[in-house]
């Protein structure tokens, strides 16, 4: 990648040599975030000539202010001003308001706080009948028999996509995020696949293939409204099977892995149940399912000191921010009474994730589902990562329950 | 600084300073206030930080944005009138002795 003169000067600026998109370091962030932390408020990536943050604050900051870190060049690593997307660009996450402000309203209804209520008794009643088979069975894998069993089934049941084939979902969510990161050997084996598996999504993501009564339709009545064109509604549709699954896959599959690592939280949990949406939200602190998005400048800025340039690109390390010691007591500990709301997990502001009231319910039942019916819950070997360029999360979780 | 004054619904009173420029949802959580979940740590996705205004302060508050709107729709406590998302006022010298009281549900 090219470094522009500005970056060039100013001696002052914080540097790391290390690559963030190393296998080892997306196994294991943890030690680079300190160090990326430590080293300043925005620290210079030389492996990659790009600027990186991992502070709190200013992550904080950086998202909450659009007119300066733009989305429209792309919130992956490549300059969408200078390379041509992979995809056509999404038109929520990678435009900037007044242009995302159409398709934004348009999801916010769609998944505003009263839609998702009424899903909740088909996903209580999904949950409680997977969990009930898996206390029969007493050991199994916590990420293929449920972390992505639950999310596989209710979500893209709710949007009203036909049934059969549901590891595409996987598979895409998988490929889109590693395209957000550099094209490293992630990236080209989801490059690989995709032909063959975006085809598969976007003759889903037609009209015809939803059902009218899910939250696909709904999009797609937008279009009827005059309030988006009928091709945006499939592109939102598509934004919802990007977005939808992989994340909340990994999201209840660390959840679980916390819980199953911390046998005194679970005990916690189990014995009040009332701190389910909470143990939700500190695990969205403590191993942040969705770990990094960029942005780019708008315009020079100074951040802390450090003098940054206009159109350059800034990796917001989310994950980081929400294990800051300067925002959180005990940063590296996982605690489920923790007041966690604030999190940047969901990100912040006008790109804030839109799908996350629906995320914690179907966080949130799982959860509850384990707790009527399971006693104890532990480990039976070590987790796998599951590595992308984006996404933390775990690829098989072995675990023994006991029943209640 | 400013004071802001949280009613719970048993009528509860408690004062807290707020810097300005942050949000009564950030003061009331800085705070410990009880009555506000704000899940989505004040994004107007999640209508967790709702408040009912006091009469003599609503004309000093900003009207309510297109999203706020939506958001207050989605109120698990009937929404009035007085219906405010806490994330969405901004603290100002201006809004000295706010008086906002609590719902009996946010979730």
């Amino acid at each position: 990648m090219q470094v522009s003169p500005t970056n060039g000067i100013g001696a002052d600026r914080p540097v790391n040599a290390q690559d963030p998109f190393d296998l080892e370091i997306l196994a294991n962030p943890y030690a680079f975030h300190e160090e990326l932390r430590e080293a300043g408020p925005i620290v210079w990536l030389e492996h990659y000539g790009l600027w990186g943050m991992g502070r709190f604050e200013e992550v904080h900051a950086t998202l909450n202010d659009w007119q300066t870190f733009c989305s429209s060049a792309g919130v992956g690593i490549s300059d969408f001003r200078k390379e041509k997307p992979w995809r056509e660009p999404s038109i929520l996450l990678e435009k900037d308001p007044p242009e995302h402000d159409r398709a934004r309203s348009a999801m916010t209804k769609v998944l505003s706080p009263v839609a998702i209520r009424k899903l909740r008794a088909d996903f209580e009643a999904f949950a409680e009948e997977l969990v009930e088979q898996l206390v029969a069975k007493g050991e199994f894998d916590a990420v293929t028999d449920l972390a992505e069993v639950f999310p596989l089934k209710v979500f893209p049941d709710a949007l009203g996509l036909e049934s059969g084939e549901r590891d595409y979902l996987l598979r895409y969510g998988n490929i889109a995020f590693n395209a957000f990161g550099p094209r490293n050997s992630l990236f080209e084996e989801s490059m690989a696949e995709m032909p063959e598996v975006a085809k598969w999504i976007n003759a889903r993501c037609d009209r015809a293939k939803l059902s009218p009564d899910g939250l696909g339709a709904e999009i797609f009545g937008f279009a009827d409204e005059g309030k988006i064109t009928e091709h945006e509604a499939g592109m939102l549709v598509r934004s919802l099977l990007t977005a939808g699954v992989d994340t909340t896959v990994n999201g209840i599959g660390c959840a679980l892995r916390s819980l199953a690592a911390h046998p005194e939280q679970w005990a916690a949990l189990r014995d009040d149940p009332t701190l389910v949406r909470n143990a939700f939200e500190e695990t969205l602190r403590y191993d942040s399912p969705v770990q990094t998005f960029f942005r780019t400048t708008t315009r020079p800025v100074d951040i802390g000191g450090v003098q940054v340039g206009e159109g350059e690109k800034v990796l917001m390390f989310l994950g980081a921010a929400n294990r800051d010691p300067r925002k959180w007591e005990n940063a590296d500990q996982f605690d489920i009474r923790r007041k966690a709301a604030g999190h940047v997990g969901f990100g912040s502001g006008v790109h804030g994730c839109v799908g996350q009231m629906i995320a914690r319910l179907e966080a949130e039942v799982v959860l509850k589902a384990l707790t009527k019916r399971v006693h104890t819950l532990e480990l039976t070997g070590e987790p796998t990562p599951k590595l992308n360029n984006t996404l933390r999360g775990w690829a098989h979780i072995p675990v023994r329950v006991t029943a209640k | 600084m400013p004071t802001i004054t949280f009613i719970t619904p048993d009528g509860e009173r408690h004062q807290v300073d707020a810097k300005p420029g942050i949000s009564v949802m950030q003061a009331a959580m800085a705070n410990d206030i009880g009555g506000i979940v704000a899940e989505c740590g004040g994004s107007a996705m999640c209508a967790t930080c709702h408040v009912y205004v006091g009469d003599d302060h609503a004309d000093r508050l900003d009207p309510v944005g297109e999203v706020e709107h939506e958001m207050l729709e989605c109120t698990t406590s009937e929404r009035t009138g007085s219906s405010r998302l806490s994330c969405q006022i901004e603290v100002s010298d201006e809004l000295d002795g706010l008086e906002v009281y609590l719902p009996e549900s946010q979730v």
